[in-house]
């Protein structure tokens, strides 16, 4: 892919990067961390991808350990970050909900 | 499949992550969000299985390594996500934050080591950048988390000419990214890698525990960052995208974290270099306190009109969540108003108490933020804080040059009685004396904060 194209990809996901996150309330901090950390966890592709390409027993050595970490990061982030939002659920679900997202929302 | 269908696969995936960020940002929304957010990177994960580059052939070769690496991966992830307390819930997210800093190093080291001489100047730059940033990310990961841990000490690291070794090690470390990117060899490759990890802990030892959260948000962002630049060496657009959301995202975060701490993030991250070595826990503070019995606090909030509990990790790591609910609901009974004063980073992280709280279904709109509870501490009788400590310590206003000067705290000064629940006299987290419990209008009951609480019930239930 030409340099303008990818210049171009990143720019923009930086604006949408800031634009999404940028009215978080702080109660959400937190699960909205552990949620973009399991998000990085796709580095899991790359890693499949140099697996693929290994020829010497270094390389596949590296990329192997490689995919273990990013399945670590990338599973286990999603399990812990819908832990610690099952823990609103339970309060969604008995209606009180809508206020509490507004005053989340006026928060900030 | 072709290039095409693979690359829209992708696209799609990187929506999803895009409204996955955007859901987690909104209670109502955050679970599908995170939920979106796991089938967006299952969708991409599976893809690549199907697609085996420009001239690769399918299936893809070492495969039997690659889904025993997942499998094991897995493996190890889930229980580790499942099991977690609550309680240790931010070290955890540290830990993975770093293993995905280190995967997304070793992917460059290893396409490093594939390309050899071929790789243009821009890929080796990319490589460099992710091996530096992903090794520090790694690293200072796991400093956090033995921080987090309690594995080592919480208090800022700070050794003699501690500035001039980290800037040192930063000088070495950009040097040797400047000779891999002339000299392209396997060896300045391995020097910078382990120069990059041993910035990595220098840069997170001189943080103090209070703001270690603070670092593990920028840590990630960083690791947003590398597996962006990661995907620019793979040709793989997906990971542009999703690298640089979270980098982006994340330094937002980071930043809307510090205004939340009333923290200056040139301070955090560069106490490093202006941080002096203090005093080893101070003179032993020999001034008198008033401690109680459960039975004086019992009297206290029974004749209360209106009580705060200011809830700290103390009460998170005694478990106490329920028998201060039990409490709660005890007064509740007697007509005494009550709320729970959330200091945005009770416990260990910004929303980490809201988590545990929510845990023992204390109702919803009993907690109160701080800037919602603080004008009503006049008019409060009794401050009851259980397990808390920095997040009332009045030197965060008092005393500039402590290591929480300029963060908000809850006022509890200002009520009419002030009951610390605490295991002893040693400072919270941040390390630092509290003033408050000296105070005239203190009252102190020691021990653990459960089997204080459980007392506590138990004396009012008699009264």
């Amino acid at each position: 892919m030409d340099a303008i194209a990818i210049i171009s990809i990143f720019v923009l996901a930086v604006f949408v990067g800031f634009e999404v996150v940028s009215k978080v309330s702080s109660t959400l901090h937190t699960p909205l961390m552990s949620g973009a950390n399991a998000i990085h966890g796709v580095i899991l592709v790359g890693a499949i991808i140099v697996a693929d390409h290994s020829e010497t027993n270094l390389e596949l050595g590296l990329s192997v350990a490689a995919i273990v970490l990013a399945t670590i990061n990338m599973v286990g982030g999603f399990v812990v970050t819908d832990r610690m939002l099952e823990m609103f659920k339970g309060k969604a679900a008995s209606g009180k909900n809508g206020a509490q997202d507004k005053s989340a929302g006026e928060k900030k | 499949m072709n290039r095409t269908i693979y690359d829209l696969i992708g696209l799609s995936a990187g929506v999803m992550f895009i409204l996955a960020l955007k859901g987690l940002s909104h209670p109502r929304t955050a679970r599908r969000g995170n939920l979106l957010g796991a089938l967006g990177a299952t969708v991409a994960t599976v893809a690549v299985f199907f697609y085996a580059g420009k001239e690769g052939a399918l299936p893809l070769n070492n495969l039997g390594w690659i889904l025993g690496a997942i499998a094991f991966g897995v493996f190890v992830g889930v229980p580790a996500a499942r099991r977690v307390q609550m309680t240790a819930m931010p070290q955890l997210v540290a830990l993975f934050n770093g293993v995905g800093g280190g995967a997304a190093a070793l992917v460059a080291i290893v396409e490093y080591l594939k390309l050899g001489d071929t790789a243009t100047t821009a890929e080796v730059i990319a490589t460099v950048f992710t091996v530096l940033v992903g090794c520090t990310s790694f690293s200072g990961s796991i400093i956090t988390f033995l921080k987090l841990q309690e594995l080592m000490t919480t208090r800022p690291v700070v050794f003699p000419g501690g500035r001039f070794v980290i800037a040192a090690t930063l000088g070495g470390t950009l040097a040797s990214a400047v000779w891999v990117v002339n000299s392209l060899g396997t060896t300045p490759l391995l020097v910078l890698a382990g120069l990059s990890l041993l910035f990595g802990v220098l840069f997170v030892l001189p943080v103090g525990g209070a703001d270690v959260p603070i670092v593990i948000s920028l840590l990630n962002a960083f690791t947003g960052l590398t597996v962006a630049a990661g995907g620019y060496v793979l040709d793989a657009t997906l990971l542009i995208i999703a690298g640089t959301l979270v980098g982006a995202s994340g330094t937002i975060l980071t930043r809307l974290m510090a205004e939340a701490m009333g923290r200056s993030l040139f301070g955090t991250l560069f106490g490093a270099f202006t941080a002096k070595p203090q005093d080893a826990a101070g003179a032993t503070e020999t001034r008198p306190v008033k401690s109680g019995t459960p039975d004086d606090v019992a009297i206290l909030l029974n004749y209360a009109r209106r009580v705060v509990i200011v809830p700290g990790f103390g009460l998170a790591v005694a478990q106490a969540q329920h028998t201060v609910r039990e409490l709660a609901d005890l007064l509740t009974a007697k007509g005494i108003d009550i709320a729970y004063g959330i200091h945005p980073v009770a416990g260990r992280m910004p929303g980490h108490m809201n988590v545990l709280l929510a845990e023992a279904n204390v109702p919803y709109e009993q907690l109160s933020e701080m800037e919602e509870v603080n004008p009503t501490f006049p008019q409060t009788d009794v401050a009851l804080i259980i397990g808390a400590n920095d997040v009332v310590n009045p030197a965060a206003k008092t005393t500039p040059g402590c290591p929480i000067y300029g963060m908000p705290i809850l006022d509890v000064a200002q009520a009419g009685n002030v009951i610390f629940l605490k295991r002893s006299m040693r400072p919270g987290f941040a390390g630092i004396e509290n003033e408050l419990l000296f105070d005239s209008k203190t009252t102190l009951l020691f021990g653990d904060a459960k089997a204080s609480l459980t007392k506590v019930v138990g004396a009012l239930k008699a009264l």
